[in-house]
């Protein structure tokens, strides 16, 4: 099996923040914690776009070159996991991360900075598989469960993808070449018709 | 020196001792690692009760929740 990935489309994305909802709940994520967000560029601008973000679990990640105490590491599924008991907190794969995955819990009067928080592609971490220690510190394992994280399974149009990277990117490839580009992406039909030419060929064989 | 007053120092001598013990020097700091992952390991996703160890199990369920998310192959024409 080849890599975990994520594929956000973002010419699907409508920014319903389905995805970001779905995390939350999910793996019951504290507040003010945000292991997935939208981006939108240009908002309130015709022809805007958006696109869902969390941890892309690099292949070569920034934030297991940068910890200080070696608390990243990579799964045989090339998710990039991290041990929460080793975490110091100090920010560093803030830093690192061009995407701003990982997050810190807020708490206290003065704001105190606590061990950090990011997407675990739903695969749980270093405790054992579905035990209260692991939901309570990584959120749900549904990778264990032969399920692909929620944000991507649950996304209304299918603009997140999640999962192998091979079938990934055979989805996104068969996707992209039948809707075309620019003028042939718009519309009802091609929202929510199917595809011209087999329509077309069920009409008339409907028909005859 | 009276018999006295080198037992008085043999004692002083063995409470600095055993009292200066505590103030003994020790690697307080964790010396980690650079390069490799210091923390707990961590099992196969198909190492549980769900795929009781059957990776081919895992990895068809897998497969097939990813074909889920195309719906070109989901939705029948």
């Amino acid at each position: 099996m080849a890599r975990m990935k994520f594929l956000c489309d973002s010419e699907r994305c409508i920014e319903c923040n389905g995805c970001v909802t779905a995390c939350k709940n999910e793996n019951e994520v504290p507040w003010g914690v945000n292991r997935r967000r939208v981006v939108t560029l240009g908002d309130g601008l015709p022809g805007e776009k958006s696109v869902s973000v969390a941890c892309m679990h690099c292949s070569d990640a920034p934030c297991m070159a940068v910890c200080p105490v070696d608390c990243f590491y990579h799964t045989d599924e090339g998710v990039v996991l991290h041990d929460k008991d080793m975490c110091i907190g100090c920010g560093y794969c803030f830093y690192a991360c061009p995407f701003g995955a990982p997050q810190y819990p807020q708490s206290g009067a003065f704001g105190v900075r606590g061990k950090m928080d990011k997407c675990t592609f739903c695969a749980g971490g270093p405790e054992v598989d579905h035990s209260e220690e692991e939901f309570k510190k990584y959120g749900r394992n549904r990778l264990a469960e032969g399920k692909l994280p929620l944000c991507a399974e649950m996304c209304s149009t299918k603009a997140l993808l999640g999962g192998d990277g091979d079938v990934v990117a055979d989805i996104f490839r068969d996707r992209a070449t039948r809707r075309g580009k620019g003028g042939e992406m718009w519309g009802w039909g091609t929202a929510y018709g199917k595809p011209v030419g087999k329509q077309a060929g069920k009409t008339a064989e409907g028909k005859s | 020196m009276s018999r006295f007053a080198m037992l008085t120092m043999l004692i002083l001598t063995a409470v600095v001792a055993l009292g200066l013990q505590a103030c003994g020097e020790k690697e307080q700091v964790i010396v980690y690692k650079q390069g490799n992952y210091q923390g707990k390991s961590d099992g196969k996703p198909w190492e549980n009760a769900t795929f009781a160890g059957d990776q081919a199990k895992w990895e068809n369920s897998i497969r097939a929740r990813g074909q889920n998310q195309n719906e070109y192959k989901r939705i029948a024409d």
